[in-house]
């Protein structure tokens, strides 16, 4: 056993953890914080991904040792008012994003997706289409096609819509009897 | 009353922050982790299983065999194939005497802890002579099977059509064929397999979480396998992370998780891994086309006849047949055919069983026809739009029923005017632009090319009970059999109920499949949920509304018609300011000044809708690809869809649908397999190594919904939306990266993997012989 000490959302915690123990389960399975959820265990899809010192990381690819010290946020306390967030208190603008452009179905890539945009966009306030795409190519997403997650990040940096939810004003208009978001 | 179609989801919230109700949220003292021991050998004879070294290890609280387990039923088929006897061809929930296909479970430990669990697997030894594994259906067909008591490789048949093919085709001026293999895909929801069973010391009862898709059913085989009554097993309503078919039918782990929970009497989790969900959760897909059709000199189709072979995997698994019965009953797609006849063979390999995935059957059919219909515009001298188009039913021809069945119902094709719906899609995607804008890129030597893909697409399908209520304080809840596997079921349904009821959806509670709420329920499958759930809500809320207005009648002394129930309240249209809120209603229609004889008591009804046929819409699927002839590597540049949806629901969760059905269906068109080495061992271990589509590799998706023809089979119109996103995109793909590569035979398989399209290029280049 190992002893660590880092923040999690806000708190500090401090544990006897087994040396192999990754960091995403850690968090799941001793501290509760089940918002981060997994998907691959190869570090492929994206979805346990949370914050550690600020940067995105897949938590399936680290040891809850390697996160000894260091300061860690989850999709449970991304938002401003942290612990709060999950009732209905204040959303991140990337969750606000998200939930505006129907970027999500099932929900499960949600979290990763959400941290991973986080950090893009620390790093690139305005990015274009193509790097949002080329920043997404680490989270997988099975259900949306990726479509309205792009929007969501369009969203999410221009503090607006670029198209409206549904992804459809970028769409030629259509004749009648077609719905076609900004057309009908 | 018009539900505002832009309104979020009433999943988003919670999915958003982080607050799911995945089953693996479920907190419990007494939780204990189930870790299955699988067959590391496709084929052989299971020598002895010995747990011995695995059971001494801290923290094991069992290791079992199928010697412990009940002497029970094999995991059934959920729907029959007159016909076929699928019994000999079930799996056992543990392996006894063989094993089958690599991944199949032959022992499972339960622990304290889920690495001990782990741990403790890779200490149980499995002794195995083995056998030479079967991995080609169509060389299988005809063999028979040791493994399974001797019985033939060849499960059945199914069989269909109609008229005379074989005279059709001695007078055909142009006979156009081709042979094409689809690949083994799956559907790779995010959330792997599992489940939480808790039991429940007072009542002796198990609690289980996560299943999805059909929970009644998979209760009720649950039951018979632990010999107990229905109601011993209460299952839960949770969040899915994606079904798409696989997710959430009955598999092996499951019966052992629930058997587990019951015998040690505590909380078991079970939670696959992505390698064992490669290896152990349903495959799809794999088919072998040999399809011909027979034309007129003027490009009429005279008859369309396919054989193919689907490669079923080591065990029927509970689809049956439905795969081969979608493949074989649609085949001819939307398309004017006088004589049809398609057969697809039901073979045994020794690999994973093969089962429903979005758009069972279609993802290949239209992928066969299609590619065959761009042969024969080749052939012909026609546009690919053009060689459709004169064989697409007008209005004037349709509704048709077709002279065949279909799950032993008539086949109508209600989905109106195919040739206009067609001709409406060409026009809306502006369709010479996108032929001229690949031709010009051809000009500048580069391989770019379009294709399309016209498809018939079919939803609902069974029975679904819903039960809405108006409680005393005015809240509306509707219990529904469907589940959420992560497609927004809990607004559709709340959108159905709102409509009717005059109050927001936010306002609706939706329970889902939750098997103490309802004494039955079917489940979500088939595109159905929408229109056969969505129907029942509407029916019972119809009956609570004008039960509020009777209610409301009697106190206002005012004719029930003349009572609008809105925003929450009735009132008499003629005294519009005297409101009474739903809540009192409740309250007075369960009291007895107000109560006539023969009513029940309270704001309650239940309705149960069942789908005389289903409903078959059209589309058409748009595709342009750019090639890169040195690596072979296919780039999709844009896509577009048309679909006739009847009505809309929720525009957002609709095109969602389409969109991410599309990006699945790009997917299987050009990166994904499961292919097995010569010893039957899967070559696909990781996520890694199954390539999906990333958000780099796929164009923005242009969806058009047409609600030009609202199904007549239900009173919302609606024809579901779920696979038509998918169904025809590996037809369009293919037939875009021919057009691109300027070929003149078909191309051979799917996925179109770089090494596939290399040897298409090879081909077309290499001199005559």
């Amino acid at each position: 056993m190992t002893r660590i000490e880092l923040t999690v959302d806000g708190a500090k915690v401090s544990d006897d953890v087994e040396p192999r123990l990754l960091l995403v389960q850690y968090l799941r399975e001793r501290l509760g914080k089940t918002g981060t959820v997994i998907g691959c265990d190869t570090a492929s899809c994206g979805a346990c991904t949370v914050h550690l010192d600020g940067r995105s990381v897949k938590s399936c690819n680290v040891l809850a040792v390697q996160a000894d010290g260091a300061e860690i946020t989850t999709i449970e306390g991304l938002a401003a008012d942290g612990e709060a967030s999950g009732a209905d208190g204040q959303l991140h603008p990337v969750q606000e994003a998200f939930h505006e452009c129907h970027a999500l179905q099932c929900g499960f890539c949600t979290p990763g997706m959400i941290m991973q945009t986080a950090d893009l966009l620390a790093e690139n306030p305005h990015p274009t289409e193509d790097e949002i795409r080329q920043g997404l190519e680490g989270n997988l997403c099975r259900c949306t096609g990726y479509h309205n997650i792009v929007r969501a990040v369009q969203y999410a940096a221009n503090g607006t819509s670029a198209t409206p939810g549904t992804g459809a004003a970028a769409q030629p208009a259509a004749g009648s009897g077609t719905i076609d978001g900004g057309a009908a | 009353m018009t539900v505002d179609q832009e309104f979020s989801r009433l999943e988003d919230h919670r999915l958003a922050v982080g607050r799911g109700r995945f089953h693996e949220s479920v907190r419990r003292a007494d939780l204990a982790h189930l870790r299955v021991v699988r067959s590391a050998v496709a084929h052989g004879r299971l020598d002895g299983v010995d747990v011995a070294e695995a059971a001494a290890v801290p923290g094991v609280l069992g290791v079992f065999t199928a010697a412990d387990l009940p002497d029970g039923p094999p995991i059934p088929a959920r729907q029959p194939s007159p016909g076929i006897d699928f019994t000999p061809y079930l799996q056992p929930p543990l392996a006894r005497e063989w094993v089958r296909h690599v991944g199949e479970p032959v022992a499972f430990v339960v622990a304290e802890d889920a690495y001990v669990a782990e741990d403790a697997a890779r200490l149980v030894d499995v002794a195995i002579s083995e056998l030479p594994p079967v991995l080609d259906a169509r060389r299988a067909d005809g063999t028979t099977v040791e493994s399974l008591a001797g019985v033939p490789a060849r499960v059945g048949t199914i069989d269909t059509g109609y008229g005379d093919v074989a005279g059709a085709f001695d007078q055909a001026a142009t006979v156009v064929e081709l042979e094409l293999d689809t690949g083994r895909h799956s559907a790779m929801p995010l959330e792997n397999r599992g489940l939480t069973v808790g039991f429940d010391h007072d009542t002796e009862r198990l609690v289980v979480w996560g299943a999805a898709k059909v929970p009644f059913w998979n209760r009720n085989v649950i039951a018979r396998y632990l010999g107990v009554p229905d109601d011993r097993l209460h299952m839960r309503e949770s969040d899915v992370g994606g079904s798409f078919g696989i997710r959430g039918e009955l598999y092996a782990e499951d019966l052992l998780t629930v058997w587990a929970a019951s015998r040690l009497r505590r909380t078991i989790r079970w939670v696959e891994d992505r390698e064992e969900h490669l290896l152990a959760a349903n495959h799809a897909r794999q088919q072998h086309h040999r399809v011909r059709a027979a034309f007129t000199p003027e490009g009429r189709m005279t008859a369309l006849d396919d054989e193919a072979w689907l490669d079923t995997g080591a065990y029927i698994r509970t689809h049956g047949a439905v795969v081969a019965a979608l493949t074989a009953g649609m085949f001819a797609g939307p398309y004017r055919v006088p004589a049809f006849r398609s057969q697809v063979h039901l073979v045994v390999t020794n690999k994973m069983g093969v089962g429903t995935y979005r758009a069972p059957g279609r993802f290949q059919n239209n992928a066969a026809r299609e590619h065959l219909m761009d042969l024969a515009a080749s052939r012909l001298g026609l546009s690919p739009e053009e060689v459709r188009l004169r064989n697409l039913p007008t209005g004037e021809e349709t509704p048709d029923a077709r002279p065949m069945r279909i799950f032993g119902a008539p086949m109508l094709l209600d989905g109106g005017d195919h040739h206009g719906h067609v001709t409406k899609a060409l026009a809306t995607v502006g369709w010479d632009t996108w032929t001229a804008r690949a031709g010009r890129a051809r000009s500048e030597g580069r391989a770019v090319g379009v294709g399309m893909a016209a498809i018939l697409e079919k939803a609902g399908l069974g029975h679904e009970n819903a039960v809405v209520s108006v409680d005393t304080s005015g809240g509306v809840r509707v219990a529904v059999g469907s589940t959420s596997v992560g497609q927004g079921a809990e607004t559709v349904l709340a959108i159905a109920a709102a409509e009717v009821l005059g109050v927001p959806p936010q306002a609706v509670r939706v329970v889902l499949s939750d098997t103490d709420t309802l004494h039955d329920g079917g489940g979500t499958f088939a595109s159905r949920t929408t229109v056969v759930a969505g129907t029942a809500v509407h029916q019972a809320a119809e009956q609570v509304r004008d039960r509020a207005a009777r209610t409301a009648a009697r106190i206002l002394q005012a004719e029930p018609e003349d009572v609008v129930v809105r925003d929450g309240f009735a009132a008499s249209r003629h005294a519009p300011k005297r409101q009474l809120p739903l809540g009192a209603l409740a309250q007075a229609a369960a009291a007895p000044g107000f109560l006539r004889p023969g009513e029940e008591p309270g704001l309650i009804a239940r309705s149960t809708f069942s789908a005389p046929t289903m409903t078959y819409p059209p589309g058409v699927h748009f595709a342009e690809v750019e090639v890169d002839t040195d690596i072979g590597e296919v780039r999709v540049t844009r896509y577009a869809v048309t679909y006739e949806i009847g009505r809309t629901m929720h525009e957002g969760m609709a095109r969602g649908q389409v969109t991410g059905g599309v990006a699945q269906g790009i997917g299987g068109a050009l990166y994904e397999d499961l292919p097995y080495d010569a010893d039957g061992v899967p070559l696909v271990r990781s996520q890694r190594d199954y390539r999906v589509p990333l958000a780099r590799d796929l164009p923005d998706i242009e969806v058009h919904l047409f609600e030009d023809v609202p199904a007549p089979g239900n009173p919302l119109g609606v024809r579901g939306v779920g696979e038509a996103g998918i169904a025809g995109a590996g037809a369009a793909v293919m037939n875009a990266v021919r057009d691109a590569l300027q070929l003149t035979a078909p191309l051979p398989r799917l996925p179109l993997t770089q090494a596939t399209v290399l040897r298409a290029i090879r081909d077309r280049d290499a001199p005559a012989r």
